[in-house]
């Protein structure tokens, strides 16, 4: 066990546990975040992204040890229900959710990605997506959620 | 969610139940109520036991029927409003909790909407509220109760007098039993209901807030992991609790049979634990060869039912000018939930709660008190949502796992399964092998159907009394449901089209009576039920899926053989106005284009397109639905990629168009992977396929087809199902689709690029 100081959504926080612990456990046990959750375990699937200085992360496999001080944003450090950030807005307005649990990853990667490259095209959003699962399959509203925020980004 | 019992009842609205224990023993009722529900300690005849009216107004509603994402908690939340003439901010709807809420057994098989929208339960229960409120209103202010009116929790006299819900009775018990006859709201009268209303989980799914069971965190929990076999069948020889000594924070290794757990402080060293403990094991029992199994499944001892039998079927198949027959092959496929189950569960010595993911809460509760030999009014379990489900994955088993862990350490514990544990364990949607024979009229009438399927099964849902149906309780020592073979007897009563094994296109006679969608009389179904070496369980449209595509491609290949329009064919042969509204509906939507299938003058190289139709009507009665798939097909590489789905559905009076809307896009997609890539693999000892690299599944960056959805609303009929409809119908779709793109009949899902590569060379050669 080891004192590790993390920065996460705007705080710093200070937790004590083994610095091989992978990140979402302590974002999840530690820090009692609901946003990234485990769904493999192995980098497969999505459920578990976080932004590491704004660049989409599995914190499933990124142990403690290699995390440092880079800001890291979770779901929840986007935006609230007031006011959600515009991306989350563009998900509720379109009602691009069934279970929601993949969420983490369909949103964060896809602001990642339009965030630096704000005209993307479908085919590159597609290839963001290339890894992030969701298994109710609600990718019609979800791509119709992107585009709408791509828009905005656009402007 | 780690609030009180008291706080939470305080918190909701009103103390309706005496949660004594005292109270609740004596003897619980075993008769079977609707969908196999027990009588439980909240009697579902009372109206206080559905609903509640606050002083402030507030209407607390109490369904046993849960949201995993399907979108019922709003829908039922639309429901009570509507029926109770109050907006849908003043309804506060508690879901699956069997210390409030009523025992409905499972949220499940496309029950919830007949079950709690039509004429009992929930809805009649808001309907009778709302009846008595307007009595009690009568009696205040004097007036006739038919010259009241009731609107925003308000009820209203022609003098202009008005009471408030509130004022009549709130904080108080109706004391009154559900009225059956107590009158819903007409379809015209709805304001909320049949209103596209946001699913109202949105903005706290959006935003990373919203707790799902895998956030439950109880003061003192500790974390716990399984450790399951290597193998099918695997039995423990000896555990070196030794082994993981070393290991920090590890509270206890947990053995019970060839049950295998470990609980530790943390999460990640429970994860640690659970890959260091040394465990000797016993070997497996084997596992049949993946290649030859359809073959040996038709050879397997089985349970047969006979579903129609006109007694002709031999005679008139001779008899035919054409006989067309075909073997359907579908494969075991996984739930796949992309996270994998969760569970606390905290064990007292007095009492035990349990915060669990599972679509049955009383059911689990029948099974967790089995588990612990505690008495079942002693344990509560309280639903909080998990990954989608789907049917039956992971979460009851971990639900099993927490209990036994706790139990066992004596302090709240949370287990996480492994992707591994989820995928490898979870009770898979059947294997199946399909026979069809149908003898063709020279006037291209279809005069005579002979199915029969053999579908592997082994354990399901554990319901009240059998937790070995899942990997959990076999573990822990009670065995599994299995196949006692024996032969079929006779068809008897009405025709009961549960799992569509019966195609559509047949008359479904039983003694003179027929209660199929079709005209074929010369028809016979046999169905067997055959052992099968995983476990099964009900996934999305289980056994209805894998019918459908057997019976919907046949008819293709019906069409084909006697070179009619598959669309013209099928309306041939029905007679169900409702399957026929949906066809016609999809047909017309799509622009079809009236010719027979394959496609003429295809190309030989590069890339056709085609296109296909199926349709069901789900479990006879169940909700309707028509699909018509448009694909292109790689001829090079084999790979097929859907451009256009056009959908009819008929469910009866719609609750909420968006989330049907949700429902069937997100099912077509599903069907879709399903269709062209899902499919569970083994080896000799083992399943192999164990995560997202060795299980094949759609991801979002996939390219997506249009979607086009035709919502038939008719009125006069009772709502029914409509979260299975929609995805029945796509694997058979597709199928027909490619056979429009290249006249290549696939008969084995899923359609990978091999097989369709390989179909593609054999016609070559």
């Amino acid at each position: 066990m080891s004192k590790i100081s993390l920065r996460v959504n705007g705080r710093v926080y200070t937790v004590d546990v083994d610095p091989a612990t992978p990140l979402l456990y302590v974002l999840a046990d530690e820090l009692g975040l609901r946003g990234p959750k485990f769904g493999c375990g192995m980098a497969q699937c999505g459920a578990c992204t976080v932004l590491v200085q704004g660049q989409p992360m599995r914190s499933c496999v990124m142990p403690m040890s290699a995390v440092g001080q880079d800001e890291i944003t979770t779901l929840e450090g986007l935006g609230t229900p007031g006011p959600p950030h515009p991306i989350q807005q563009a998900f509720i307005e379109e009602g691009a959710a069934q279970c929601g649990f993949c969420l983490s990853g369909v949103i964060l990667t896809a602001k990642a990605l339009l965030d630096e490259k704000p005209q993307a095209s479908d085919q590159e959003i597609r290839e963001a997506l290339g890894g992030v699962l969701c298994r109710c399959f609600t990718h019609v509203r979800m791509l119709r959620a992107i585009r709408k925020y791509a828009g905005t980004r656009k402007v | 969610m780690s609030v009180s019992r008291r706080e939470f009842l305080e918190s909701s609205g009103v103390l309706l139940v005496s949660f004594s224990v005292a109270a609740l023993a004596g003897p619980l009722a075993v008769a079977q109520g609707p969908f196999e529900t027990h009588a439980s300690h909240i009697d579902p005849a009372k109206l206080d036991s559905w609903l509640a009216v606050s002083a402030d107004g507030t209407v607390t509603a109490y369904t046993g029927k849960c949201d995993f994402g399907q979108g019922m908690f709003t829908a039922q939340t639309q429901l009570v409003a509507e029926e109770l003439c109050v907006p849908l901010e003043r309804v506060k709807l508690i879901q699956c909790d069997t210390s409030v809420a009523p025992d409905q057994g499972t949220t499940s098989g496309s029950q919830s909407t007949p079950v709690n929208f039509n004429s009992a339960n929930l809805a009649q229960a808001a309907a009778t509220a709302r009846e008595a409120l307007i009595a009690l209103a009568a009696k205040r202010l004097g007036e006739p109760d038919n010259q009241l009116t009731a609107a925003g929790g308000l009820i209203t006299g022609k003098t202009g007098r008005r009471v408030s819900y509130g004022e009549l009775i709130g904080g108080q018990r109706f004391n009154l039993p559900l009225n059956p006859s107590a009158k819903r709201r007409s379809l015209a009268q709805w304001t909320v209901l049949g209103k596209p209303v946001p699913s109202l989980d949105r903005p706290a799914l959006m935003t990373g807030q919203f707790e799902f069971v895998h956030n439950v965190r109880v003061s003192g929990m500790f974390h716990g992991r399984v450790v399951r076999p290597p193998e099918v069948g695997a039995t423990v020889a000896s555990v070196d609790e030794n082994s993981v000594r070393q290991v920090p924070g590890v509270v206890k290794v947990v053995v019970r049979k060839d049950f295998v757990g470990v609980v530790a402080e943390k999460q990640y060293q429970a994860v640690q634990a659970a890959n260091q403990l040394k465990i000797k094991w016993n070997p497996g029992i084997g596992l049949p060869a993946q290649k030859t199994f359809y073959d040996n499944l038709l050879k397997q001892p089985s349970r047969d039912v006979l579903m129609v039998d006109s007694k002709d079927v031999e005679q008139k198949l001779t008899a035919a000018g054409t006989v067309v027959r075909a073997t359907y092959i579908y494969p075991y496929q996984l739930h796949g939930s992309l996270g994998a189950s969760c569970a606390v569960a905290d064990v007292r010595p007095s009492q035990t709660t349990v915060w669990s993911a599972t679509q049955s809460v009383y059911p689990t509760r029948s099974i967790v008190a089995k588990l612990l030999g505690a008495p079942l009014e002693s344990v509560r379990v309280i639903y909080v949502r998990g990954s989608g489900c789907y049917g039956l994955n992971g979460a009851d088993a971990v639900s099993f796992d927490a209990a036994l862990l706790s139990h066992a350490v004596g302090r709240p514990v949370r287990v996480q399964l492994s992707r591994q544990d989820e995928m490898a364990w979870e009770n898979f949607g059947s294997a199946c092998a399909i026979e069809q024979r149908a003898g063709i009229a020279h006037n291209g009438e279809i005069v005579v159907w002979d199915c029969e399927s053999w579908v592997a099964v082994r354990g399901g849902r554990p319901g009240y009394e059998r937790p070995g149906n899942l990997i959990t309780g076999l573990l822990a020592g009670y065995t599994p449901e299995t196949v006692t073979p024996h032969a079929a007897a006779e068809p008897a009563g009405e025709l009961r089209n549960n799992a569509n094994a019966v195609p559509s296109y047949l008359a479904g006679c039983i003694g003179g009576k027929c209660g199929g969608g079709g005209s074929v009389r010369s028809e016979r179904v046999l169905t067997h039920a055959v052992a099968s070496p995983f476990f099964t369980g009900p996934l999305r449209s289980p056994v209805r899926i894998q019918n459908t595509f057997a019976h919907e491609c046949f008819m293709d290949e019906i069409a084909a053989q006697v070179g009619a329009d598959p669309v013209a064919l099928r309306l041939r042969h029905l007679r169900d106005p409702r399957i026929i509204g949906v066809v016609k509906a999809a047909a017309e939507a799509a622009k079809w284009e009236k010719r027979a299938s394959p496609r003429p003058n295809q190309a030989r190289s590069g890339t056709v397109s085609g296109r296909g139709i199926a349709c069901v009507a789900y479990e006879g009665h169940n909700g309707y639905a028509a699909l018509v798939a448009e694909v292109t097909v790689d001829l090079a590489s084999g790979r097929v990629q859907p451009r256009r789905f056009t959908a009819a559905v008929d469910c009866g009076p719609i609750s909420n168009p968006d989330g049907l809307r949700n429902q069937i896009e997100g099912g077509i997609l599903q069907g879709t992977s399903r269709a062209l890539l899902e499919e569970v693999t083994w080896d000799d000892k083992r399943v192999t396929s164990v995560d997202w690299e060795t299980y094949d599944s759609f991801y979002v960056g996939m390219e997506v087809p249009s979607v086009e959805i035709v919502l038939l609303n008719p009125t006069g009929v009772p709502a029914t199902g409509a979260g299975e409809t929609a995805i029945t119908v796509v694997p058979a779709a597709i199928g027909n689709a490619i056979f429009g793109a290249t006249g290549i009949r696939l008969r084995q899902v899923p359609f990978t690029a091999e097989r369709v590569k390989a179909a593609l060379q054999e016609r070559r050669t």
